[in-house]
């Protein structure tokens, strides 16, 4: 057979190069250009980004693994990669005002945020237990900063270091449960993990004990419950552009390396880690719909949102089927484009010069605001989960895989928690619809108008073409799950 | 039969109005009254379009009509819309009431009217579809879609206690919906379909049965709404602008009864067998219940609202006794109590504007300076307490006998409601109309204008000539009704059988 040229055969890691070599130069450019070329380093940000998204796309079908089977890229990697991708871009498209402002707009923030995806990209498509932890490491330390940028407040600090010291609490469980894995296993290939876990028929404690940790600090990026507690703190802490990256982009792609390692590392172990992802789910579902009511800041609101809407993503999971993987990812997508949109009416909460963060700040926003408030409202409908809006099918398809495995106790209470979190998200709405006005908030930023406008029209307008994203879902799935 | 997709037409023309309206730029006076007068033009439009459906339908047939059905959400699920006898007038119903609603939020809504009006088109789109989806799906989507609008209407344009009656309606109808929700996947994952003409025809295990037709019943009796899940109504009711009513009692009250009928009966039919008797007792405390709560209400809406509650109590007795009489009977007493309750509300929005109260206790004499009002709430009232010749009798009087035939004791108990409800509402009508004209601000009140009249004359000459040739309407559905109660004794007969072959 004709050896082909290493660089031809490392061609399938294209989007990582390129956002690796865009991180590195940007971070030149930003040296040298020190307080001119900020604006610059935030469009060619934006720019290397869409260029490894077009990349990835275009390479559509194309399976591949390099580094002796370390590193895998087939389309369901590729999915993923393109959602943190569309994530970094919106959400760095978004910062802008807000960075300008808070006198935060530096070239690094851009860099890390490069950084951080590219770690997220490296742990997308880990294939191994070494690869997976860099991966994760690479995006955590990007993050821990990112989280404290705003180095001159208290509470940006404070959260940094909140998200720090938990973060690495977690990476300690999962080494831990890497290493129990390797012992019991002899591998850290997760094909070999595969065929060994069960052994002569029987499953060892040490490698249930490894499956165990493992998924524990894999559902602490996810911030699913038990494992939640940091999640409102560093939400509420972190400099706003940041949470909306943190609420988007590390859950998609911790989502996505749960996916692949419970799939293709313990296929054999079903009976095992679905007890504990129904466990993780049911509880992030309940928390998530009940924690929220109490809150008065919009952030931490959207924190325990969050960990609601995680909990959702995980029934898709918990169903086992081929069905649930497609609706975990039709649900990313679409938690995806409502999360942002979220956060761009949270950024344009501004008053006087000054960021307000209250949800009480958004009284009477529609007799201010109408446009924003008709499509905040959008939102909040759909994050209910109520049809015709897309939100409505991100969950009809978890709950749809569930049913199919015959879970009704899981989907009966999934779906009632939804209802309980359909008050919370009501509450947004009466606030803005139903209650007097207050002063009215600063002109909206153009960039925010963008994001708002347009991800209050795909949530409205998913039900009329909702092909292309099933469809990827669909083809995604498959390469997860060729057989089943 | 016309090629060109009527029922989509019918459908989503009230969406491009609302997207007309939406494009209407500007707070001015003139603005608002663009607003109104794309929206009353669509709705008439609608009106007369979905007439065209009736000219149209075939009698002779319980097949469904005008059917259409295109691709949809990767191929699973299709965009599949189709009318039998039984759906069909309960587009009509929502046709015809739309416009009565525009023109009664004419000059009581004054603030957002853009606004307004669209969420009324955007909720009149939505039930259309409701009754013309042949998808669960679609169904599905319509269904709770409505929420949306109606929460809004409520909270937006209501009264005092608006947040807490919106948030009630919202909550108490999405908890019993989501249920249904899990039903329909497991009934897809069962059946490998959606599709309501085949899940029609496919026999659901009778275990299964008994839980999909409690997740069903779940919805379709908070939408009802049957006692004891009735409470959200009375709050949404009284705290709903005069349209919002309107809409609430005519038509969204219709969609659980056309739900067990579509759903529960037909494709549970052991289930709703083993069920009806729950059902009949749950309807008749209803009916008994409720009509005592209206005597001692003293807000006219809430009157109103819980005799609405005990009307549609005869509807559920007169589905699930499983017979022509109580079926059609039941359709026949949606349909009339669309056209008579809505009516109700229209004329407490007629002293509201004036007085803007609602307190019985404030009224007395009204007839003394409104005569054509007081003749108009007085047809409204022997409707309501089904005096023979007004269309409320035929279908009191036709469920009371499907019911009889299966059930004598409930139907003696449903039959005191009828005296309670000529009970309260009389006594009502004594309160508001007859007496004195003692109190000063009632001195000057003004009888009814063109414009009250105009949406109110139509309503009287329907509500007596459904009473005297209730024909029409019955041929209709008889067909499509006879169908579903052969396949409904059938496969109830089969079950039996099978039980008894069983048996050692």
């Amino acid at each position: 057979m004709e050896h082909a040229s290493p660089l031809v055969e490392y061609l399938p890691l294209l989007p990582e190069i390129i956002v690796l070599l865009g991180a590195l130069i940007l971070l030149l450019l930003g040296v040298f250009q020190e307080g001119k070329g900020e604006k610059l380093v935030w469009g060619l940000s934006m720019l290397v980004m869409a260029l490894a998204s077009f990349v990835a796309i275009k390479d559509w079908g194309v399976n591949a693994t390099l580094f002796n089977d370390s590193f895998v890229i087939n389309d369901f990697t590729r999915l993923l990669k393109v959602m943190v991708l569309v994530g970094g871009i919106i959400t760095i498209y978004m910062s802008i005002s807000y960075l300008t402002e808070a006198g935060m707009f530096k070239s690094e923030y851009m860099v890390l945020m490069l950084f951080a995806l590219l770690g997220m990209m490296m742990m997308i498509s880990a294939n191994d237990l070494i690869a997976m932890y860099l991966g994760l490491e690479v995006q955590s330390l990007a993050l821990y900063v990112m989280a404290a940028f705003r180095r001159d407040n208290v509470r940006s600090s404070e959260s940094g270091m909140k998200y720090f010291v938990l973060g690495a609490l977690s990476s300690g469980m999962l080494l831990y449960g890497c290493s129990m894995v390797y012992g019991f296993s002899g591998s850290v290939y997760f094909s070999e993990i595969a065929k060994t876990a069960m052994g002569d028929g029987t499953v060892s404690v040490g490698m249930i004990i490894g499956l165990v940790f493992i998924l524990a600090g894999l559902a602490f990026k996810v911030s699913a419950v038990p494992f939640h507690m940091w999640t409102p703190d560093v939400y509420e802490g972190a400099p706003t552009p940041v949470t909306a990256f943190f609420a988007v982009c590390p859950k998609i792609a911790a989502m996505g390396i749960l996916l692949r390692i419970i799939y293709e590392a313990f296929p054999e172990l079903t009976t095992q880690w679905n007890q504990i992802i129904i466990f993780i789910s049911i509880a992030s579902m309940l928390l998530g719909a009940f924690g929220a009511i109490g809150q008065t800041n919009i952030k931490r609101l959207m924190a325990y949102s969050s960990i609601g809407n995680m909990g959702f993503a995980l029934v898709g999971l918990a169903a086992g089927n081929r069905e649930g993987v497609e609706g975990v990812l039709i649900y990313l997508m679409i938690y995806l484009v409502m999360t942002v949109g979220v956060f761009a009416c949270i950024l344009s909460m501004r008053r006087n010069e000054k960021m307000v963060e209250e949800i009480d700040d958004l009284k009477g926003l529609s007799q201010n605001n109408l446009p924003a408030a008709f499509m905040l409202a959008l939102l909040m409908f759909s994050l209910a989960g109520i049809p015709p809006l897309a939100g409505f099918f991100a969950k009809f398809y978890v709950f749809m895989a569930a049913v199919k495995a015959d879970m009704f106790i899981l989907a009966v209470v999934g779906v009632l928690a939804s209802v309980v979190g359909a008050f919370y998200y009501l509450r947004i709405i009466k606030i803005m619809f139903f209650d007097d006005a207050k002063d009215a908030f600063n002109e909206m930023p153009s960039q925010l108008k963008v994001v708002l406008g347009l991800s209050g029209l795909f949530v409205l307008f998913y039900i009329v073409y909702p092909n292309p994203l099933i469809d990827g879902a669909r083809l995604a799935a498959k390469a997860l799950l060729p057989t089943v | 039969m016309t090629d060109w997709p009527i029922l989509s037409a019918v459908t989503f023309l009230p969406l491009i109005g609302a997207a007309f309206i939406f494009l209407i730029r500007g707070e001015t006076e003139g603005a608002q009254q663009n607003a109104r007068y794309v929206a009353l033009w669509t709705t008439v439009i609608t009106f007369l379009i979905s007439l065209l459906i009736w000219v149209d339908f075939n009698n002779a047939t319980a097949d469904f009509q005008f059917v259409e059905r295109h691709d949809w959400l990767g191929g699973a699920f299709n965009y599949y819309m189709g009318v039998d006898g039984i759906s069909m007038l309960f587009v009509i119903l929502t046709t015809f009431l739309m416009p009565i609603c525009i023109i009664a939020s004419w000059d009581s809504i004054q603030n957002r009217v853009r606004e307004y009006m669209i969420a009324f088109l955007i909720l009149e789109t939505l039930v259309i579809g409701v009754f013309c989806a042949l998808d669960l799906v679609l169904f599905y989507v319509f269904f709770e879609g409505g929420l949306i609008p109606m929460f809004l209407i409520i909270g937006v344009w209501g009264g005092k206690r608006r947040v807490y009656a919106s948030f009630k309606f919202f909550l108490y109808t999405l908890a019993g919906s989501v249920l249904m929700l899990i039903a329909i996947m497991a009934m897809y994952w069962q059946a490998g379909t959606t599709e309501i003409p085949k899940l029609l025809a496919h026999d659901f295990p009778a275990e299964m049965q008994t839980w999909l037709w409690i997740a069903f019943f779940a919805s379709f009796a908070v939408k009802m709404p049957m006692w004891p899940v009735h409470t959200w109504l009375p709050d949404a009711h009284v705290e709903a602008p005069t349209a919002g009513s309107v809409i609430l009692a005519g038509i969204l009250l219709k969609l659980g009864g056309y739900g067990f009928l579509r759903f529960s009966i037909p494709m549970f039919p052991i289930a709703s067998a083993d069920f009806a008797p729950i059902v009949f007792w749950m309807s008749a405390i209803a009916i008994v219940y409720t009509s005592l709560v209206a005597l001692a209400q003293e807000d006219i809406k809430k009157l109103i609202a819980y005799s609405s509650v005990a009307h549609m109590g005869f509807v559920t007795m007169g589905i699930f006794t499983g017979t022509a009489q109580g079926i059609e009977g039941g359709i026949f007493q949606m349909l009339s109590h669309g056209l008579v309750s809505a009516a109700l509300f229209l004329c407490v929005g007629v002293v509201y504007d004036r007085m803007h109260t609602r307190e019985i206790a404030a009224y007395g004499g009204l007839v003394n300076n409104m005569p054509i009002f007081a003749f108009t709430f007085m047809v409204f009232t022997m409707a309501n307490v089904g005096l023979p010749g007004t269309s409320g009798f035929v279908g009191e009087f036709l469920t009371l006998i499907g019911t009889f035939k299966v059930n004598s004791w409930v139907a003696f108990v449903a039959t005191s409601g009828v005296i309670l409800s000529a009970g309260y509402a009389l006594w009502l009508y004594r309160r508001v109309v007859f007496g004195e004209l003692e109190k000063p601000n009632l001195k000057t009140i003004k009888d009814m204008n063109r414009r009250e009249m105009s949406y109110l004359i139509p309503l009287i000459i329907l509500t007596i000539l459904f009473g005297v040739y209730p024909k029409p309407i019955l041929d209709v559905m008889s067909v499509s009704v006879d169908k579903l109660i052969t396949d409904y004794n059938q496969a109830v007969l089969v079950f039996d059988q099978a039980k008894i072959a069983l048996k050692p």
